[in-house]
Formats: C-alpha cells, structure tokens, sequence
C-alpha cells in the first residue's frame, strides 16, 4: 500500500506527499471491519443482557414438562442433548463420505472427463440449494423412501423407520454439509507437494498406499477444517431437521437413532411463536439462544481442539 | 563404512545369467515420447553397464530428465504421455503389457531434483519401502534402516534422533536421508535427477562422494547442470540436445575428445 519510493539519496526519507489513496482505502478496510466487529457485538450483547437472567444450571439440566413456556419449571436439557446428538451423528455421516468423494474427484477422476465436471458442479450447486429444500428431500428419500422399504423387509406392524428420527435427520443435515466437506478437502488434497506423491510412488508404493499413507494424514487438518465448517452450519439449522427428525415436545430423552428430538434451534422457532404469553417466555427464549451460541462455540471449539493436536503431531512426526 | 554388499534382490532370468560381468543392465532402444503433439525424445538409443555411473548431460529442456523418468516409468504419471520404443532392464521390456509397475519401481530406485522426505520421522522415512513390503519385524526393520542410513553416509549424523522428523534436517541431510529410503529397498538401480542441484558446494561434495561409493552396490543414472560433477562423478556420459541423443562415450572421451561439435560447444561452456 505503501506509494513508490522516492530516491532516497537525493530527497531524503521524508515522504513527498500525503498518500492519500493509501490513507481512504485503509481508513475503508478499518470501517468495514468495524462494522462486522459492531453487528456482532449488538447481538451478543443483546443476547447476553437479556438472556442472563434466565440462565441457571436449573434451567440446561432440566428435562421441562409440557408446559416449557413457564420460566419455573422449564429447562433446554433435551434439546441440548438432541442438537449436540444430530451435529456429532451428522459429523460421523458427512467426513467419510466427503473425504471419499474428495479423494475420487482429486486423485482418480481424470480431471477433463465430462463425468468429473459433472460431479464438481453438482457439489457447488448443491452448496446453493436452500436448507428447506434439503428437509424436504430427507423426509421423500429417507424417511418416505428408505425407512418405510426397511419398515416393509422388516415387516413392522407400524412404522418404526419410516418417520421422522434422530437418524434420518442427521443424514439429511449430512447431505446437506456434504460439499463444505468435499470442498475443504480437495483443496488440502491440492495443496501436498506433489514431490511426496512420486517419492511414494517411486518406492513402490500403489497410488492407493500412497493415498493412505502419505496423502490422507497430511491432509487431515484441512479435512478436519471442513468438518469444522460443517458443524458450524448444521448446529444452527433448523430447516433440515423440521420434517425429518425434530419434535415439538418430548417427554423423554432421545435413546434410540429412529426416535424424535428436541432441538434448541427449533425450540427457539416454538418459544417465539407458539408461547400464550410472550412477556413471560421472553426470558426463556433469550436464554435458549444463548444456549445454543454456546453449544455451537463449544461444538466447534472441540473440533478445533483436535485440529490443533492433530497439527502439532504431524509438526512434530507423521 | 560402507557395509558389505546387500544381498540383491534376484533380477529377470536374463539379467540373472548376464549378472557378475558388466553387461548392459540397461538397454534403451529407438525411444521416442511424446507430450501430447509435441515430441520430446527422438529415437534414444542407449545401453547402460551395471555397476557403472552413467550421467545425461545437455541443456535444460533437452529432455534428459524426461529420459530418467521413463527408466522407472514414473512418466506414467503425466497424462497424454505417450512412448514408443523398447526400454529393457535385465533383458526384460519394461514397457511390456504383462510389466508390474509395482515390482519395476522396486528395483529401479529415484532420488529427486528437490529433497522430498516425507513428513515422518528418519526412521520411517527409511522403513517406508520396506513396511510397503510387509517387513513388520522390528529388529529386520531395525538393521535395515541403520544399514541403509550407514550407507548414504548419514549414520553418525542422526542415529541419535532417528525419531525426530525427516524434516528437521538440513537440505543436504535430507537428500542423503531421501538416498538412504531409496537403497533402504535394495533396488538394481538408482536413477538421480539432479540430486545435488538445490545443495552448497560442501553437501555437493558429499553427495558425490556418496554416488562413489552406492557405485560398487548399484547402477546409478544421474542427470545433471553440472558439468563438472558429471566429469567427477561418471563412468559415461550421455549428451542430449533438443530430445536428442548427440553423444555418450566414457565420460573422459566426451570431456577430452567431444566427437561432435555441439558436444565440444556445450562442455566448454560455449553454450547451454
């Protein structure tokens, strides 16, 4: 940003003249930098003067009764579980398959066939699919399609894979991270030097020993990135699980994949529009936020925990 | 310092019956490869002895390199390469139908232009050939390993961290840590594609030294700028111009007695 030296030895150090292009586009970077820094505080400090009253170890440990609009005898444990439950299934589902797809489109696919082209723009497009949308493929491939084909081999009387679970939930949730996942990946797939890929390969190593061995725990911490992103996305979503998993209330805690859940980013959607008295709900639901901030704070920063060990164990060996 | 000789791995019934002479190990006929339209090696023709340093000279682009890639079939790798011709390693084509790619990097070895140990520690960079090969027992792993770095000369320097990283080494380490993972396999054959280029006069040095010595174990290919290492270092010296062969001969013919003018030009220093 700095302007073009002047010959120092004939004019000295002194500037010439006030840079002003560089003083406007920095002053530029500095606004728009305190703008996201502003939004951000505006709504965590709302979050937090408002919600802190109604958070207490009472209120995240206690599984309410059905009346979970009254600030005495409501609690979020459910939902705490519930999200946490769908954000580590959804994470087990979407980095094998991601990372298998990833490996395909880099290291097999013959990167001008019409197939692989197909495939790369299918992922970007599916990144720009609306998450409603994922909902509703979930409840007609899984639950319509796979759980009731299982219900009928199965020969239950009634449906027990074909509704809305814990299970199909996280899949759809899945589906949709699924190119965050592939994404992050491929580019830490690019980015090892190809030079470890031949020295591999040039002491008869298969392209698969090599891909195990060499290239998969070097990218580990790019793939771990991805998983990362995803789970920043999916713990927060609300339209995925809607008709795939999540239920209005509960008595008990989720114990099996094919049950329903409660979810705190849905429970917020019910505590604003379905309380009967709003003055009173109005503390629980600054609370639920807050919770789920946290949770999803707490869920990535154990992500990027294992990231950073993994790091420093491939810094230090391999 | 230099162990007893490793017990090689048995070669191709031919190779096996011409083995104990200096015979051609390595024969290369009428080769041509192209990059896709165009054509960067035209109808090589060579024959490498065992046992013997055999050094591609000329300027860049000439397509030595290409020529060492294609002994170890590592040009497989590039796609709309295509070969025509014969490269015969112990009398077997390489480039046959029924060839194990697997089995040919085996016993034809590679060290790079730029030092590329793996991100492991020293002695799983060495063990990672023979692991590959499903040697799993320690002590095997063990002798092999402090056999393998005692003879590319690095053996004093870290046997006292053999499990700290590869990369904590100095350039010259590394590629004397990288010569050590390729004899690690007791390949026939070595090919080095400018090994010592990235290197100061001092690691340069012991790299040659070290080529010296693998000689009396292995057939070394070696591609190099240098001109003097190629003098230092080979017992012939192939010279290619413009994916041409122009000349190879013992290397103190080629140095003294260039046949070819275009040989004369470039060893002097005239060109290239």
């Amino acid at each position: 940003m700095n302007g073009t030296a002047s010959p120092a030895a004939r004019k000295g150090f002194q500037a010439e003249r006030f840079d002003f292009a560089s003083f406007f586009f920095s002053g530029l970077t500095g606004l728009a930098t305190l703008l996201i820094l502003s939004i951000l505080a505006v709504i965590l400090i709302n979050i937090a003067a408002n919600g802190w009253s109604g958070l207490s170890w009472h209120f995240v440990s206690t599984i309410p009764k059905k009346d979970f609009f009254n600030p005495e005898t409501t609690g979020v444990l459910p939902m705490i579980i519930g999200t946490t439950i769908r954000v580590f299934l959804m994470t087990i589902f979407v980095i094998p398959i991601g990372v298998i797809t990833a490996v395909y489109l880099t290291e097999y696919a013959s990167q001008k066939a019409p197939l692989t082209r197909i495939i790369r723009a299918a992922v970007n497009n599916l990144a720009a699919v609306p998450s409603i949308v994922f909902g509703l493929f979930g409840l007609g491939f899984f639950i319509n399609f796979i759980g009731r084909n299982i219900d009928s081999l199965l020969n239950n009387p009634g449906p027990v894979w074909g509704q809305p679970a814990l299970l199909w939930a996280s899949l759809t949730l899945a589906v949709m991270t699924l190119p965050v996942v592939i994404v992050a990946t491929e580019e830490s797939l690019k980015a090892i030097p190809p030079g470890l890929r031949e020295a591999s390969l040039a002491l008869g190593a298969t392209k698969l020993e090599t891909i195990v061995r060499i290239v998969l725990p070097q990218a580990l911490p790019g793939i771990m990135t991805g998983g990362i992103l995803a789970i920043s996305r999916a713990a927060g979503e609300v339209a995925p699980i809607l008709f795939t998993g999540v239920a209005y209330y509960m008595a008990s805690l989720p114990h099996r994949l094919t049950d329903q859940f409660m979810d705190l980013g849905y429970h917020v959607f019910v505590l604003s529009t379905q309380s009967p008295n709003i003055e009173q709900t109005r503390p629980i639901l600054y609370a639920t936020v807050m919770v789920l901030l946290m949770l999803t704070f707490a869920l990535n920063l154990v992500a990027i925990l294992i990231r950073a060990r993994m790091r420093k164990k491939l810094r230090a060996l391999g | 310092m230099p162990e007893p000789l490793i017990q090689k791995i048995a070669v191709g019934s031919a190779a096996a019956a011409a083995a104990g002479s200096a015979g051609p190990l390595i024969e290369i006929e009428n080769l041509s490869l192209h990059y896709g339209a165009s054509r960067a090696l035209k109808n090589i023709g060579l024959t490498m002895k065992e046992k013997l340093v055999t050094a591609f000279i000329g300027p860049s682009g000439c397509g030595k390199s290409t020529l060492l890639r294609c002994l170890n079939r590592m040009n497989d790798l590039i796609d709309g390469v295509r070969i025509e011709g014969e490269v015969k390693i112990g009398g077997c084509d390489i480039y046959g139908s029924d060839v194990d790619v697997i089995e040919l990097r085996k016993r034809v070895g590679m060290v790079f232009q730029k030092s590329n140990p793996f991100p492991k520690s020293i002695y799983d960079n060495v063990a990672y050939g023979l692991r590959l090969q499903g040697v799993k027992r320690k002590s095997e792993l063990d002798s092999i390993v402090e056999k393998s770095l005692r003879q590319a000369a690095l053996w004093e320097e870290v046997k006292d961290r053999l499990h700290t990283s590869g990369l904590g080494l100095s350039g010259g380490q590394q590629q004397r840590l990288c010569i050590a993972r390729a004899i690690a396999i007791q390949p026939e054959i070595i090919l080095m594609d400018e090994p010592a280029s990235a290197l100061d006069p001092i690691a340069t040095a012991r790299i040659e030294e070290l080529i010296l010595e693998l000689k009396k174990d292995f057939t070394i290919v070696i591609v190099t700028h240098n001109m003097q290492q190629a003098a230092r270092v080979s017992d012939y010296t192939a010279f290619f111009y413009m994916g041409e062969l122009i000349e190879f001969d013992r290397t103190a013919s080629i140095f003294t007695n260039p046949r070819q003018k275009r040989t004369e030009d470039y060893v002097t220093g005239r060109f290239g």
